[in-house]
């Protein structure tokens, strides 16, 4: 038994050094992190879209993480925006970095696309914005009334994409998880980023 | 900045003087000298030279050449006999949750080339069916089936009887109902948010209480244990069992770890996940199977301790290379990248015992389906772990980061390494707990050639694609778009791969299902009494 406990608890021991190292410390020091003082927290309904980002998975595919132009330039290039730095997330609870890229990073959707007509469209189709995407359409979070009354938020759509009668109106969720991506726009400067980074501009 | 690095200076110096001081007392205790000694533990008194594999045609088990060797054989068949029920347990309920996570990917793998297949339902929408696959096959398939492994070999290696069998079968009916509410979550869109951590932290409460009643017969049967050494596979299988509710407790912990820092928590987590929980469970098995199918013991048995300790040293710390790039101190990302090179050092020493005691002996691949499917994970293991090392570079990161690369990369560690020594462990378990044979080892066979070709077009295509997709994100020249066409060939050729492995895991788990209802031939004595003319039965 001797043995076996010491195998167990040595194990234990190297996986508390890891937390410190791993979870600890960097929290520590980001937690520290200054916020930058252009970011503004969340509405009530950005904060619902976000939920919503969030049980539809859309981190599957989208990150939310330029990484420096130095790095991967590719980043700027595509218009993505400036590096984030960990201050930017302060108020993101969970984390949505993300890990792949099958679409777009969407750290700036909001300030690249910032027309709410036409976030509703791609959600509602995405193949009537670009022909061959492989985004799925979410036409759950969309109603279909013969005939949109007052104050509802209708979808404009080409005939091609539209039902054959009455119209497409967006839903409550529909309309929060487009606040959300509007919401998206971390073009301000963050006061943390090391200067001098952008040699070739 | 500074204090960071002061404290990681510390750190460093504290953990070589303590090393240092690891090493001295090692060698003035001896530590060094029972090394081959324990290495045969495996084998009982005799036994050394004999291969042992039940779901191998012909081979008649050694049975012993005089009474004490016949007692030893004997009670090994009680110890395995002591485990029947848990690990029974757990294993019919991995096999479930393989073949549903399958049917998941494969949904999944659909959705990425035709996005209208079933998005009409809020419920089947490609967000919710991914997380749900790849939570039914780590916690469901590979976690499951890897304790009721670890749950059969611990008897056999402690020689005594399992102890505290109830506990393992009450942990997993928990462990079965978190599975159901956790998948029920995401799929109803109640997901956390996290990448491998999916589950509502409320249920997750339900997983730290299976595993830990795991703990219980552990424990118990090595207080009971009978043998002097501790072979290196009860090393990686306890390890494995200490490590896994602590890094899902911590990880889980609700309200704790915002923004960045909820990142770093994340990938230590998802990593460990990977590197201290499935690979020890996955190379312990591979050190028990490898050397009693052959019936030799390992070649050096200071080399598997060494690289247990670095497994644990090295492995524990990789997790950030995840989000290299990403908005977190550049020094945590060096920390990990360096401890993700350091992992070579495990793999090359696990890599020369698995593969330096199979040399001269790969004829056996041909006739025994327990060690094609384990030696070829194995080999995965090897392959898959150096890849990561090398993906781990920054300037191979820039490219492999955020596409289907890596996908492919998780897959030939998840499948190719773990999944195909779980199907290597069960062939072999299975005989021994219900003393029955396999029914149609044609099935076998069919089994292993659907998922091995089904694996590779996996990897292969998504490799190429996922690399070359990673080429054309850096240069914006390319319109995204275009980038999404280039890989269209790859996500197609992935449904054909997951659809071949999804087929056999259909015929694997109805040989599984053929053999708990006691189809074909059977076994009626013990293995040891096994007639010599089973031989001529096929």
């Amino acid at each position: 038994m001797k043995g076996a406990l010491a195998i167990m608890v040595g194990a234990a021991l190297i996986l508390l050094l890891a937390m410190l190292t791993l979870v600890v410390m960097p929290y520590l020091q980001m937690s520290a992190e200054q916020v930058p003082p252009d970011l503004k927290p969340y509405t009530e309904t950005q904060q619902r879209g976000r939920q919503l980002y969030i049980a539809n998975g859309c981190i599957y595919c989208h990150s939310q993480q330029p990484r420096d132009p130095g790095f991967a330039s590719g980043d700027r290039d595509r218009g993505w925006g400036r590096p984030s730095v960990p201050g930017d997330y302060a108020y993101d609870q969970p984390h949505l970095l993300g890990t792949m890229r099958t679409g777009p990073d969407l750290f700036n959707v909001g300030a690249r696309l910032p027309s709410i007509d036409w976030q509703l469209l791609h959600l509602y189709n995405p193949r009537a914005v670009y022909q061959d995407s492989i985004m799925p359409s979410y036409t759950f979070l969309f109603r279909h009334v013969d005939e949109a009354e007052a104050g509802d938020k209708v979808v404009y759509l080409q005939a091609a994409f539209g039902p054959e009668s009455g119209q497409i109106v967006a839903t409550d969720d529909a309309l929060a998880l487009a606040e959300y991506l509007l919401a998206l726009d971390h073009t301000y400067p963050a006061p943390t980023l090391p200067k001098a980074d952008n040699p070739k501009e | 900045m500074t204090p960071t690095i002061a404290i990681l200076l510390i750190i460093t110096f504290v953990l070589s003087t303590v090393g240092l001081l690891l090493l001295i007392w090692s060698i003035a205790n001896n530590q060094f000298s029972h090394g081959q000694e324990a290495a045969r533990s495996i084998f009982s008194p005799g036994e050394e030279g004999h291969s042992e594999d039940p779901a191998r045609p012909a081979d008649p088990s050694f049975t012993g050449e005089n009474t004490a060797q016949a007692a030893a054989i004997n009670a090994r068949w009680t110890a395995d006999q002591s485990s029947r029920t848990a690990v029974l347990t757990w294993l019919s309920s991995s096999i479930f949750w393989l073949v549903l996570g399958s049917f998941f990917g494969l949904v999944s793998s659909i959705k990425m080339h035709l996005p209208e297949f079933l998005a009409a339902s809020e419920f089947l929408t490609f967000g919710r069916i991914r997380p749900a696959h790849l939570n039914a096959v780590t916690y469901g398939w590979a976690s499951m089936a890897g304790i009721g492994v670890a749950l059969f070999l611990i008897p056999r290696l402690f020689k005594t009887s399992l102890a505290g069998g109830k506990y393992a079968v009450f942990g997993a009916v928990i462990w079965n109902i978190g599975l159901i509410l956790g998948l029920t979550a995401i799929i109803i869109g109640l997901s956390d948010g996290k990448e491998w951590l999916e589950f509502p932290w409320q249920i997750d409460i339900l997983f730290v209480v299976g595993g830990g009643l795991c703990a219980i017969p552990l424990l118990l049967t090595a207080a009971n244990r009978q043998v002097e050494h501790l072979y290196v596979s009860s090393w990686y299988l306890m390890a494995a069992l200490v490590w896994f509710p602590i890094l899902f407790l911590i990880a889980n912990l609700p309200f704790t770890f915002p923004g960045a820092s909820g990142a770093t928590v994340n990938w230590w987590f998802a990593h460990n996940v990977l590197g201290l929980w499935v690979t020890p469970i996955g190379i312990g098995i591979a050190y028990y199977m490898i050397p009693k199918i052959l019936g030799r013991p390992i070649i050096s048995y200071q080399l598997s301790l060494i690289g247990f300790w670095s497994l644990a040293l090295f492995y524990s710390q990789v997790g950030i290379h995840h989000i290299i790039g990403g908005p977190i101190p550049t020094w945590l990302v060096t920390l990990s990248i360096v401890h993700s090179v350091m992992m070579s050092i495990p793999v090359i020493t696990v890599a020369i015992n698995h593969h330096g005691t199979m040399m001269g002996n790969f004829g056996r691949l041909k006739d025994s389906p327990t060690l094609r499917f384990v030696w070829i994970g194995a080999l995965m293991y090897t392959v898959a772990s150096l890849q990561g090392s090398m993906e781990a570079l920054r300037s191979v990161n820039v490219i492999t980061h955020f596409t289907h690369y890596t996908i492919a990369h998780a897959h030939l560690g998840m499948y190719a390494f773990l999944s195909f020594i779980l199907f290597g462990a069960i062939y072999f378990i299975m005989p021994r707990l219900t003393n029955w044979e396999w029914p149609w080892r044609g099935l076998i066979s069919l089994h292993f050639w659907l998922v091995s070709v089904g694996i590779v077009i996996y990897v292969v295509s998504l490799s190429i694609a996922g690399w070359k997709q990673g080429v054309a994100l850096l240069d914006a020249a390319m319109p995204f778009m275009d980038i999404v066409r280039m890989t269209m060939p790859a996500l197609q050729a992935r449904t054909v791969g997951g659809a071949l492995m999804t087929l056999g895991h259909l015929v694997f788990a109805f040989h599984f299902v053929a053999m708990l209802m006691r189809r074909g031939i059977g076994n009626q004595q013990p293995t040891l009494f096994r007639p010599a003319i089973k031989e001529f039965t096929q």
